[in-house]
């Protein structure tokens, strides 16, 4: 038997802890490091870490930092943010990060994922998707760098970064981010069904519930923000989280 | 004078970073090399690896260590610990790229075919649990009970004496998800990233004499 994993995703602005709501107003919420010892103490099964301004701000990963961060994080990590370079990727897993995750790049250097994942192997290349409903409700892919939709056919983009060697996808729901009103399930059970790689659902997730139906609509593992450091309905910070054993019917 | 430091060999593939974080957290000393000096002299070797098999097995051999790790392990008895597809190169053939290993164990690499189940993704990416064969290990210690290990792997290992195999996991079969023989460990799952399991079991490798 295995357990589905439950991923906390943490957003770094100027190396401080944030959090977003449709990708805008972003909260500054703390210090990513000391988060970090919180859910490394908790146990969590894995991790994602953002850099939501780095490819806006056209710089590299601070590996520095990020290094600071993983040194005692004893779970399987994840990296994303101003990937675009092999040598990027390189840097990243000498410093014990163990997947990296591209998101632009994988749009406009879609070369990058078959060269990362040939030498790193499919399982190290998680490619995240930002998607958002277009104005007559279909979904599009969103890049948040530029603040544009992106004129491409979803599906048969995530295709191609499936067959160009991505291991795992993660599908974010742009409209549903922060939000806390549950995912984009139909979002999610499309992509599922469209790829034979594991799907990492993000966007929306408020409760154990919502965690639940994403594994329902085809979701191989549930990832979420706010979920994770917000406590009530008036937000205040508090880091949590949901061992993976609650999700099992 | 015998050095008292673990050499984690570096071959060019595998995350090295996260094994020498794990390994300074707990105050061991360790260095990342593949000098052949610092293996002799090391008291214990740590195998690390993540790729393809036979792209690890051409650098070791372009690294000339082959017969040095040999030597290290099954005459001089070194400690030595294989992680993921550092276990795998211990053995003596894998299906991936159909070559040989190092031949410290005898074991063979096969790959997960789950074809009359569409519902088990290859690789086996996650966390699960393991089940103990032999209660007088030396590196599983602890109590097992609720622990689970991080696994992310295409390929399983076989033994072909039973008394190697540690421990087992159920992944659409019951594949040997650790072995020990002696002074010779290997385990699937990354320990680096199993939390206070993975901890368990480093702590353990260190006080090996």
């Amino acid at each position: 038997m295995q357990f589905t994993r439950v991923i906390p995703v943490l957003l770094l602005k100027n190396n401080g802890l944030v959090k977003t709501v449709k990708f805008k107003n972003s909260k500054y919420l703390g210090d990513p490091i000391n988060a970090m010892k919180i859910f490394n103490t908790k146990e969590v099964d894995e991790l994602v870490i953002l850099d939501i301004m780095a490819t806006k701000n056209k710089k590299e990963p601070d590996y520095k930092f990020i290094k600071e961060i993983v040194s005692e994080a004893f779970m399987p990590i994840g990296y994303g943010g101003g990937v675009s370079e092999l040598e990027h990727i390189r840097k990243l897993f000498q410093l014990g990060v163990d997947k990296v995750i591209i998101n632009s790049a994988a749009i406009l250097e879609s070369d990058l994922i078959k060269k990362a994942s040939e030498i790193y192997g499919n399982q190290s290349i998680i490619v995240s998707l930002d998607v958002k409903k277009d104005m007559w409700g279909e979904y599009k892919l969103y890049s948040h760098p530029n603040n544009k939709k992106i004129k491409l056919d979803l599906f048969q983009f995530i295709k191609k970064i499936e067959s160009l060697g991505a291991g795992e996808i993660i599908v974010n729901s742009v409209d549903n981010d922060g939000v806390m009103n549950g995912y984009d399930t139909n979002l999610i059970e499309s992509v599922s069904k469209s790829v034979k790689v594991p799907v990492i659902a993000l966007g929306g997730a408020g409760s154990i519930k919502d965690l639940k139906s994403a594994v329902i609509h085809g979701a191989s593992a549930v990832a979420a923000g706010s979920l994770f450091v917000y406590q009530g309905i008036h937000r205040g910070v508090l880091i949590s989280y949901v061992k993976s054993d609650l999700l099992i019917n | 004078m015998k050095n008292k430091k673990i050499v984690i060999i570096d071959y060019g593939m595998g995350n090295v970073g996260s094994i020498q974080n794990m390994l300074k957290y707990l105050g061991a000393d360790s260095i990342v090399t593949a000098d052949k000096k610092e293996i002799e002299n090391a008291e214990k070797l740590i195998l690390p690896g993540v790729g393809h098999f036979k792209s690890a097995m051409d650098n070791i051999n372009k690294l000339d260590i082959s017969e040095l790790l040999r030597e290290q392990v099954l005459e001089e008895k070194k400690p030595i610990l294989g992680i993921c597809l550092g276990m795998q190169l211990m053995c003596s053939h894998s299906e991936e790229g159909d070559v040989s290993g190092l031949s410290l164990i005898d074991a063979k690499v096969k790959k997960f075919n789950f074809l009359h189940n569409e519902e088990l993704k290859v690789p086996h990416m996650g966390w699960n649990k393991v089940k103990l064969l032999n209660n007088q290990s030396q590196i599983f210690k602890e109590s097992l009970e609720g622990s689970r290990f991080y696994f992310v792997h295409s390929y399983y290992v076989k033994c072909n004496n039973s008394s190697d195999v540690l421990t087992k996991t159920d992944y659409g079969l019951n594949f040997d998800s650790s072995i020990e023989s002696g002074n010779i460990f290997g385990v699937q799952f990354h320990p680096e990233k199993s939390h206070s399991y993975g901890i368990n079991l480093f702590k353990n490798f260190i006080k090996i004499q």
